[in-house]
């Protein structure tokens, strides 16, 4: 919490202007209650409601959206729309833990190797490496060798991330290695890993953010890809993800199961991008090169 | 030249890390090929004996030099389930991957370039925003997601184009187009977002260089000025993208192979994945990785030929 308070403090607006200013723009104040109503959905209907997500109705298999199921049911009559609600829950799950994950690798790579000249070229070579793999192939061989569940789809997802977080923090930890405060940290005698610590890591927190709100996203729709391969998370786990991947045959006579979990995706997915545009809007403009 | 051998250095050094990720990966795997293989009838002695003749029971060093040996000649050795060579089944499944790509990437650049063009000369306008907000859009749609639309749609509905598959053996160039038609349109409007960001991107940077301010200031029209000094500065940038995406595409067909049911190499490794055919996905993670580095290398020597103050930053 510390950083944080270091992180606004160091802002010379206080957190209330600075968020006036992100939301000054209406599409970013859209896409940030658009977030907000996910999020709440997510949380509290599954908690107030006691329908299950995954109660099979035989007799209303497939039926087309209406009054009763406002998105249909699907091919085991479960309704769709329960399903994307208890789904947002997982694709929630799965995006921030590989978001905060491939973060806080990604940060330790980065700033590694930005700072220790000595440690750059090999870090560097190894996230060239890395990345020079698609990002969806390097996610199904990874599943396919740690075993299908969501937590080793989470630990691919993050895998597969790391790199494009090292490779933006390293950018900007080059700058700020540079500028002159951190000469001044360095001349006061302060210790390197003070330096890191109260000096470097609080001017990072700007371009974090960012890629937190991207790689949120990118996680929600690698998910849903992995899942439709077949080496993503099991079936009976709701996600937008495999509740398109298990409705796959019947897309010609009941387009809706496929339709609803789709905008759930692209909705969620625009918005935080947007989101991270707004953040980006905002940065340090020493920054805004690097990143 | 110390630059090129330095470029060609680092490359080297990437794809030696590649290959040793690649290896790493699919040893540390779980489950055993050999036992799938062979299947239940399978005694534990077939089973030794298999692993003995794949060279499976080295120790890990040993079965990386034995790779890494047969990969220098040019084997990137012989598939579990498919009886032949990796480096065939590849080659068999190039062509619809490539086409594929190609095609993907030259719908990208028609609608990305014109795009990316317009929003940066009439920046900030209502027209720059919506394109801006449509690059965003597309990069926030899951490609097979929007596959399965697009054949409900062209294919089911309206039934303008083959909803799947790659045509009968032995048909004409037109006709794999033709089936590659839907896909391609799939690939080629997702990745036309990244392509519109980076073109707009890098015209505005030239907008604000001083030889387009001297230009104006002479009083060149202003089509001149676009066309002959600021798009021919940004075309090396843009080209770079292009030549990245087409690279990215190759791996980025992998999805969108499987809604189309494609024979391609994304099929391919999609379907070694499923079966563990360790050898298979091996060599198609190399080859895509390989492909990408060294796409990657020309680029940066094509930029050293266009650009000469690259050439002297650097050394």
């Amino acid at each position: 919490m510390k950083f944080l308070a270091t992180f606004f403090s160091q802002r010379s607006a206080p957190l209330a202007l600075l968020l006036g200013k992100l939301f000054a723009r209406k599409v970013v104040l859209a896409a940030a209650l658009v977030l907000a109503l996910v999020v709440c959905v997510a949380t509290f209907v599954p908690w107030l409601s006691e329908a299950d997500p995954n109660s099979i109705m035989v007799t209303e298999r497939l039926f087309a959206p209406s009054w009763v199921h406002w998105a249909g049911t699907d091919e085991l009559g479960r309704d769709v729309l329960l399903r994307i609600v208890h789904g947002a829950r997982y694709s929630l799950l799965i995006g921030f833990v590989t978001a905060a994950g491939a973060v806080v690798l990604g940060t330790l790579m980065g700033v590694l190797a930005g700072f220790f000249r000595r440690l750059d070229a090999p870090l560097m070579r190894l996230v060239d490496a890395m990345m020079s793999f698609p990002d969806i192939l390097l996610g199904i061989a990874l599943v396919s060798i740690l075993g299908v569940s969501l937590w080793n789809v989470m630990l691919a997802l993050v895998i597969v991330y790391t790199p494009r977080v090292a490779r933006v923090v390293r950018a900007a930890t080059l700058v700020l290695r540079e500028l002159l405060f951190v000469d001044a940290a360095r001349a006061l005698g302060v210790r390197t890993p003070r330096i890191l610590w109260s000096h470097i890591l609080p001017n990072l927190m700007s371009p974090i953010l960012v890629q937190v709100t991207f790689i949120f996203a990118y996680a929600i729709l690698a998910e849903a890809g992995l899942s439709f391969l077949g080496v993503g998370v099991p079936p009976d786990v709701p996600t937008w993800g495999t509740m398109i991947a298990g409705s796959l045959e019947y897309s010609d006579r009941a387009f809706w199961t496929i339709l609803f979990p789709g905008l759930a995706i692209v909705l969620t997915a625009v918005s935080l991008q947007l989101l991270g545009d707004g953040v980006r809007d905002l940065l340090d403009p020493k920054l805004k090169k690097a990143v | 030249m110390r630059f090129l051998l330095k470029r060609m250095a680092g490359a080297t050094v990437v794809l030696v890390i590649v290959a040793v990720l690649v290896f790493l990966l699919t040893r540390l795997a779980s489950g055993d090929p050999m036992a799938l293989l062979l299947g239940d009838q399978a005694t534990a002695v077939d089973i030794a004996k298999a692993r003995t003749q794949y060279g499976l029971d080295k120790p890990l060093p040993a079965q990386f030099a034995l790779w890494v040996g047969e990969l220098l000649q040019g084997n990137l050795g012989q598939s579990i389930f498919l009886q032949r060579p990796v480096a065939q089944a590849l080659l068999e499944r190039a062509e619809p991957t490539l086409f594929l790509a190609l095609f993907a990437v030259a719908i990208a650049a028609l609608i990305g370039v014109p795009c990316g063009m317009a929003a940066a000369i009439w920046r900030g306008s209502a027209a720059d925003q919506a394109l801006s907000g449509l690059a965003m859009l597309g990069a926030s749609i899951p490609s097979f997601w929007m596959g399965l639309i697009l054949i409900q749609f062209f294919a089911v509905h309206l039934g303008w184009f083959p909803a799947s598959g790659y045509g009968d053996p032995g048909m004409g160039l037109g006709q794999r187009l033709y089936h590659l038609a839907l896909p391609a349109m799939v690939l080629g409007l997702l990745n036309s977002a990244l392509i519109i960001r980076f073109t707009r991107a890098s015209m505005l940077d030239i907008l604000g260089e001083d030889f387009v301010r001297t230009a104006r200031a002479k009083g060149l029209p202003e089509r001149v000025v676009m066309v002959n000094h600021v798009l021919r500065n940004a075309l090396v940038p843009i080209i770079t993208v292009l030549g990245l995406t087409t690279a990215l595409m190759i791996g980025g067909t992998v999805v969108t192979e499987t809604v189309f049911n494609l024979p391609g190499v994304g099929n391919l490794v999609v379907r070694a994945v499923l079966r563990r055919d360790y050898p298979v996905i091996q060599g198609t993670l190399l080859v895509i990785a390989g492909i990408y580095v060294f796409i990657n290398l020309v680029i940066d020597l094509l930029y050293t030929l266009v650009d000469p103050r690259i050439r002297l930053e650097s050394s």
